[in-house]
C-alpha cells in the first residue's frame, strides 16, 4: 500500500447552497483540513461599467440596484449623491434625514440576512426565521415609500419623488417599536450559545494589518478593531447631526464580525429614531428641474412638463465636466463611485468600487489550515453578494 | 463649477492640509507631471517610471496604508492613452489621494502594486481583463470576470456595447 499523502479537491460552487451566490471555491483538502484554496468569480458578470457608459445618469440608478441587492437603497442613494456632487446640488435637511432613515433601514435588512444565514450555516434555523419577519416589515416600508421591495430604484437626483406617506411613517414607527425585542431575542439565541461560539470564535480570523492590506472595509474591517466607517470618515447626508457609535471588534474572526453587525443594527435603530424625531419640513426635493422628473399628472396635461420628462429620461441635459469619487458606507463596506464626466449625456467612465470584490481575495488566506466546515462559516460571515462581486 | 452641497462638511470638499502638503512633497521628489484637485481630492499624474516609487513612498513614508481602488480609463482624445488610477487612503488624516499614469495604447505596461498591497491583485486583474493593461510583477495576470477565450478588452471605447452584426433586430426606429 502506498504511503503517499493524498489530497482531495472539493468544488464549492458555482451553484452550491453554502456559497449563497454564484461563485466557485476550489478547495484542496487533506482529510478535513484545507491546504489550498482558490476562487473563481465572474459567473454573473453583466458589464455594468460598459452599460453605464451608454446610459444617461438616471438610467444608471436601476443598474446600481443590482450590485448589492440586499441593500439596494444604499446603492441608489450613493449614486444620487455622486451625481448631486457633480452638479453641485445642495439638498435640504429633510431629504438628508429621509435618506438616512432609508439607508439605515437597508443596512439593518442587509445585516439581518448576513447574520441570519450565518446562524443557518451553523445549524440554527430559528433565528433566521424570526429575523426574516422583520426584514419583511422593512420591505413593506420600502414598498410604501417607492413602490418596490428588492430592487428599489428609490429616490431621485435632488431628493424624492414623494414624501413619506402617513402609512409609511406608521409602519416605520411600528417597526421601531417591534424590532428591538426581536433583535434582543436573536442575540439571546446566539451571543452566548455554546455551539455557535465554538463554531465561530477564532474561525476565519484576520489581523487588522492584513485586513487593511487586503482593502477590507465595513463590518469586516471593523471586526478587526479598525474604526473606519465612511459615515464618519467622509461624512455625507448630515450623518454628523446625530449621535451614533461605530462598533469595533477585536479579533477579526467570524464571531466578532457577527457581533459588530448586531451592534450596528442597534446603532442604525438609534439613527433612524433620531432622524425621524428631528425631521424638519423643508421640502422633500430641491429645485433641479433639469434632473427632477415632473409630477406624472402634469406630464399628461402640461406641454413643458412633458418636454422636461422626455429630456430628463433621455439625458438631454448639460452636466459639468469633472472627475470625482464619492463613497457611501454600504451594507458590507465602502461602496464607491468613480465618475468621469465629459459633459455628455452618459458618463465617460464609471467605476464601481465594490467592497466584496476587493476583500474576497483574502478568502484563501483566511481559510487555509482550517476545517472545511469552518470555511463555510467564514464565507458566510464575510457577507459576499455575488451581484456586487461581479458587477 | 460651484460646489455648494452643504450636506458635506467642507473638509471633504476642500483638500485637507495634510493632503496638500503630501502632494507637494511628492511633486518635489518624483517626476510628477501634473497635480490637480478633483472635488476635494488631489490627483497626481506621475511618470510611469516613477509610479511604483511614488506609491511606495506614500505607503511607507506618509502612511497611506490602504489601497482603496484601482481602475483603468481609456482616453480617446489624441494622443489616445490608457490610464491607471489608484486611490490611496490615509485613515487617521481622512485623506484620499489619487495617483494616475498615462500609458501608450500600443504597449500599456506598468509596474504591479501587488508587492505593496495584496488587494491590488484582483483589481489589477480586473484592469487587465477590461483594458489590456499589463502589470509587470503580477503573480497571476489572467482574466477575472470575463471568459478566458475572449480576444478583446471590452471596456476600451472602440468595442461596441452589443454585437453590431446582429440581424434579428429591427433598428430602424430605435437604433442606438
Amino acid at each position: 500500500m502506498s504511503q503517499e499523502k493524498q489530497t482531495v479537491t472539493v468544488n464549492l460552487g458555482p451553484t452550491h447552497p453554502a456559497t449563497h451566490g454564484v461563485f466557485q471555491n476550489i478547495i484542496e483538502l487533506d482529510g478535513e483540513r484545507i491546504v489550498a484554496a482558490d476562487s473563481t468569480v465572474g459567473y454573473i458578470h453583466r458589464a455594468f461599467e460598459k452599460l453605464a457608459e451608454h446610459r444617461p445618469y438616471y438610467q444608471i440608478t436601476p443598474i446600481t440596484d443590482r450590485l448589492n441587492y440586499c441593500s439596494s437603497p444604499i446603492n441608489n442613494i450613493g449614486w444620487h449623491l455622486t451625481v448631486e456632487r457633480l452638479l453641485g446640488v445642495q439638498t435640504t435637511q429633510r431629504i438628508d434625514y429621509m435618506r438616512i432613515i432609508i439607508m439605515e433601514l437597508s443596512r439593518i435588512a442587509d445585516h439581518l440576512i448576513c447574520n441570519g444565514i450565518l446562524g443557518v450555516d451553523s445549524g440554527a434555523f430559528s433565528g433566521f426565521l424570526y429575523l426574516f419577519q422583520q426584514r419583511e416589515a422593512i420591505y413593506e416600508i420600502f414598498e410604501e415609500i417607492c413602490g418596490s421591495r428588492l430592487t428599489t430604484n428609490i429616490g431621485r437626483v435632488g431628493g424624492f419623488e414623494r414624501d413619506f406617506s402617513e402609512t409609511a411613517v406608521l409602519k416605520l414607527r411600528r417597526f421601531l417599536a417591534e424590532f428591538p425585542a426581536v433583535l434582543k431575542e436573536f442575540e439571546a439565541l446566539f451571543d452566548r450559545n455554546r455551539i455557535f461560539m465554538d463554531r465561530t470564535i477564532g474561525v476565519g480570523a484576520i489581523s487588522a494589518a492584513r485586513a487593511l492590506d487586503y482593502g477590507f472595509t465595513g463590518p469586516n474591517l471593523r471586526a478587526t478593531g479598525v474604526d473606519y466607517d465612511v459615515r464618519t470618515a467622509s461624512p455625507y447626508s448630515r450623518y454628523l447631526d446625530f449621535e451614533f457609535e461605530v462598533p469595533v471588534g477585536e479579533n477579526g474572526d467570524t464571531y466578532d464580525r457577527y457581533l459588530v453587525r448586531n451592534q450596528e443594527m442597534w446603532q442604525s435603530l438609534r439613527l433612524i429614531q433620531q432622524a425621524l424625531d428631528a425631521m424638519p419640513n423643508d421640502g422633500y426635493h430641491v429645485a433641479v428641474p433639469a434632473f427632477y422628473l415632473p409630477p406624472k399628472a402634469q406630464v399628461n396635461t402640461v406641454m413643458e412638463s412633458l418636454i422636461y420628462h422626455f429630456k430628463v429620461v433621455m439625458g438631454e441635459i448639460p452636466v459639468p465636466v469633472g472627475t470625482l469619487y464619492h463613497a457611501v458606507e454600504g451594507g458590507n463596506g465602502e461602496l464607491g463611485y468613480y465618475l468621469i464626466s465629459d459633459g455628455g449625456r452618459c458618463p465617460y467612465r464609471l467605476h464601481f468600487r465594490r467592497p466584496c470584490f476587493i476583500y474576497y481575495q483574502a478568502f484563501p488566506e483566511m481559510v487555509i489550515g482550517s476545517l472545511l466546515s469552518d470555511a463555510i462559516m467564514t464565507m458566510s460571515s464575510l457577507n459576499l453578494i455575488a451581484g456586487e462581486l461581479d458587477a | 463649477m460651484a460646489l455648494t452641497n452643504l450636506a458635506l462638511p467642507m473638509a471633504t470638499l476642500e483638500p485637507t492640509p495634510f493632503g496638500t502638503a503630501v502632494s507637494e512633497t511628492v511633486a518635489q521628489h518624483f517626476r510628477v507631471l501634473n497635480h490637480v484637485l478633483q472635488y476635494g481630492n488631489w490627483c497626481l499624474e506621475v511618470d510611469p517610471t516613477a509610479y511604483y516609487a511614488v506609491v511606495q513612498d506614500l505607503k511607507h513614508t506618509h502612511g497611506f496604508t490602504m489601497l482603496v481602488d484601482l481602475c483603468g480609463v481609456h482616453h480617446v482624445a489624441e494622443p489616445a492613452s490608457l490610464a491607471v488610477v489608484a486611490q490611496l487612503h490615509h485613515l487617521p488624516e481622512r485623506t484620499r489621494l489619487f495617483v494616475t499614469v498615462q500609458l501608450p495604447i500600443t504597449d500599456p505596461v506598468i509596474d504591479s502594486l501587488v508587492p505593496l498591497f495584496p488587494s491590488a491583485n484582483w483589481m489589477e486583474r480586473e484592469t487587465y481583463d477590461f483594458f489590456g493593461i499589463r502589470f509587470t510583477g503580477h503573480p497571476n495576470l489572467t482574466r477575472i470576470l470575463n471568459e478566458d477565450s475572449m480576444a478583446y478588452f471590452p471596456l476600451r471605447k472602440e468595442y461596441p456595447l452589443e454585437d453590431q452584426t446582429r440581424t434579428d433586430k429591427d433598428d430602424r426606429m430605435f437604433g442606438r
